[in-house]
């Protein structure tokens, strides 16, 4: 009986709360020569954090990832001061420091501690930042990460996107016996969750606006559906199961619609508006061709979609109105597809082919429309941004073995998250 | 035994005090031979389609077949939908087989190798499901009888990142069942 019990007990927490063991490792293959020095200072006392927890070493793990700061070595920081008075800034400039955070852990309470952080200049011994995070064991992560955010945006101008999560696909097993999971982490591949696990394949997760949700297809029942699931309850909705083709959900910006692409009888995919609330479908494409991979433009009167009606895939963008002729926005290369807006819309990032492989590309939207190929793998797909627009993970190949690799909008900086298991697929940055 | 029943219950606990999110699992075992393509409404329904194909096959008497009955897989070249001349003796059998039994169903699976980009190789899949489709309408068999399903490039038959493994993925399986 006791053994049984046992047994029902580990069910229940495989079930409630399946962490994945195989956590992501971030290796930078490409840095910013011009990378602003910056000393992460430990942060004191160092074993007030319950299981020795390290907010310095996860904030400057944080900064050193975006390949935008240089953090010091601790081996070389000759004094190891938590708060700004004992500073001793001529020692830190000799160090090559710009900047210097110091800091503190403090118990609180029953599992609470403040995190106290300031932010000097070193050239000038200005103080930019000085702020107290209150977080229990759990939250001291997060609370890294907002520290890290708050440093980011502080010396760089841009809002950080550490504290945010990310979805994706990982594929398991051997053939014929794959199995897929759908999985939510931080966006430093940390804490992994798995949200929906399949026999079958699981596609093209897509964050609600608000990020409570993720859309995904689904071919459980051995046909495509498109599911919405909420990741508090994990309750989910089957909201297309049309005859044929049910791919690429896209959430409006106010996170009332998906558009989708479905298809007709004799098998032409075209893209649809679905209201979440009354399932009233408006088509928005109609051509023989290929029409899928849909974004929705931020003020929600365009899609970008990809279609082959000229020949090979290509970008076009189409009006929501009904009526309205799709334009095309691509035209060099013979396969430019999936397009993804940044979210100032200043860029689309896509695949393309070039020398026979895919590649993550960008185009310039406000400008003359100029083209750059960020990526140099073969087979680099499923573009994303971050929520701040500095980054674009993607999925890529390294050895054989599915990655996620990131690169910056601008093409200087690169890295790999690598896993221990299984062939990750299809990256989603959550909103802020 | 019972101290592990109580670590058990304090990790449950832990695991359920720390919020995580809800995951769903369609992982059930396989209930061999029982699955049946769009009958399976429940999320506990999801088996490998070989096996369920072997069901099936076997269901319609097909598990044996011979000749050119028992080849069910049309390959297509790169990037292309058409059906390739030799496979049209193959397509002509399999016209000729459900012309002569209407009562029996095929459901045409559709894949990609795994280049480009996902959800366009869906529509790939589909185009080449249909294919096959229209070439056995045109030889009289009912729109009754037929359905497609596209996997992309989600199901390939072997795995590798060569031409080698990519002809052997871009695929129609032709696949009997009710």
């Amino acid at each position: 009986m006791n053994r049984h019990v046992s047994k029902v007990v580990m069910l229940g927490i495989l079930l409630f709360c399946s962490r994945v063991r195989a956590e992501l490792v971030v290796e930078i293959t490409k840095g910013q020569a011009d990378a602003i020095p910056i000393a992460i200072v430990p942060f004191s006392p160092p074993d007030a954090a319950p299981g020795s927890f390290d907010v310095a070493q996860l904030v400057g793990e944080d900064l050193a990832r975006s390949g935008r700061f240089r953090t010091t070595d601790r081996k070389d920081m000759i004094e190891q001061p938590h708060a700004g008075a004992a500073i001793s800034f001529d020692d830190w400039r000799r160090l090559n420091n710009d900047y210097i955070v110091v800091g503190q852990v403090q118990p609180a309470g029953v599992d609470r501690y403040n995190i106290t952080f300031e932010l000097y200049n070193v050239l000038n011994h200005q103080r930019l930042l000085g702020y107290q995070i209150s977080a229990n064991k759990p939250g001291l992560r997060l609370a890294s990460h907002q520290v890290a955010d708050m440093v980011f945006e502080k010396i760089l101008g841009i809002r950080g996107a550490f504290a945010t999560r990310i979805a994706y696909i990982s594929v398991l097993g051997v053939l014929p016996h794959k199995s897929f999971r759908l999985i939510v982490a931080d966006a430093d591949g940390e804490n992994p969750h798995v949200v929906m696990e399949s026999n079958e394949p699981l596609m093209s997760p897509a964050w609600s606006p608000d990020g409570q949700s993720l859309a995904y297809v689904s071919f459980e029942s051995r046909l495509p559906s498109v599911y919405v699931q909420l990741l508090k309850t994990g309750e989910r909705r089957r909201v297309s199961a049309q005859a044929g083709v049910n791919q690429a959900p896209a959430w409006s910006p106010d996170g009332k619609k998906l558009a989708l692409t479905l298809s007709t009888r004799d098998g032409n995919l075209d893209i649809y508006v679905l209201d979440l609330a009354t399932q009233a479908l408006t088509r928005i494409t109609d051509d023989p061709g290929i029409d899928t991979e849909p974004q929705w433009s931020k003020d929600g009167q365009n899609l970008y979609f990809t279609s082959d009606r000229a020949g090979g895939p290509q970008i076009y963008r189409v009006g929501t109105q009904v009526g309205d002729k799709p334009r095309r926005l691509t035209f060099q290369g013979s396969y430019n597809a999936r397009p993804r807006l940044s979210p100032d819309e200043s860029q689309l990032a896509f695949v393309t082919q070039e020398d026979g492989g895919y590649r993550i590309a960008t185009m310039d939207l406000r400008g003359r429309g100029d083209t750059q190929v960020l990526t140099k793998g073969h087979f680099d797909v499923s573009p994303s941004y971050a929520p701040n627009g500095a980054e674009i993970i993607y999925a890529s190949r390294d050895k054989g073995r599915g990655v996620l690799a990131l690169v910056s909008a601008d093409g200087r900086v690169q890295e790999r998250l690598v896993s221990s298991e299984g062939e990750l697929q299809e990256p989603a940055w959550a909103p802020f | 035994m019972k101290r592990i029943v109580s670590i058990a219950l304090l990790m449950a606990g832990a695991a359920l005090l720390s919020g995580c999110p809800k995951k769903h699992n369609v992982n059930e075992p396989p209930a061999a031979g029982t699955q049946v393509p769009g009958t399976s409404s429940s999320d506990s329904a999801s088996t490998s389609t070989r096996a369920l194909d072997d069901a099936a096959n076997q269901a319609n008497g097909m598990a044996n077949a011979t000749g050119v009955l028992a080849r069910r897989v049309i390959y297509f070249d790169f990037d292309k939908s058409e059906i390739k001349p030799e496979f049209a003796d193959l397509v002509a059998a399999h016209a000729r087989n459900l012309t002569s039994h209407p009562g029996m169903k095929m459901k045409l699976e559709g894949n990609t190798d795994e280049r480009g980009t996902r959800e366009y190789n869906i529509g790939l899949g589909e185009r080449r499901a249909q294919a096959v489709r229209r070439a056995l309408l045109l030889q009289g068999v009912a729109e009754s009888q037929l359905s497609t399903v596209s996997f992309g490039a989600e199901r390939p038959a072997v795995e590798g990142d060569d031409e080698a493994a990519w002809a052997k993925n871009r695929r129609v399986e032709l696949v009997y069942g009710p």
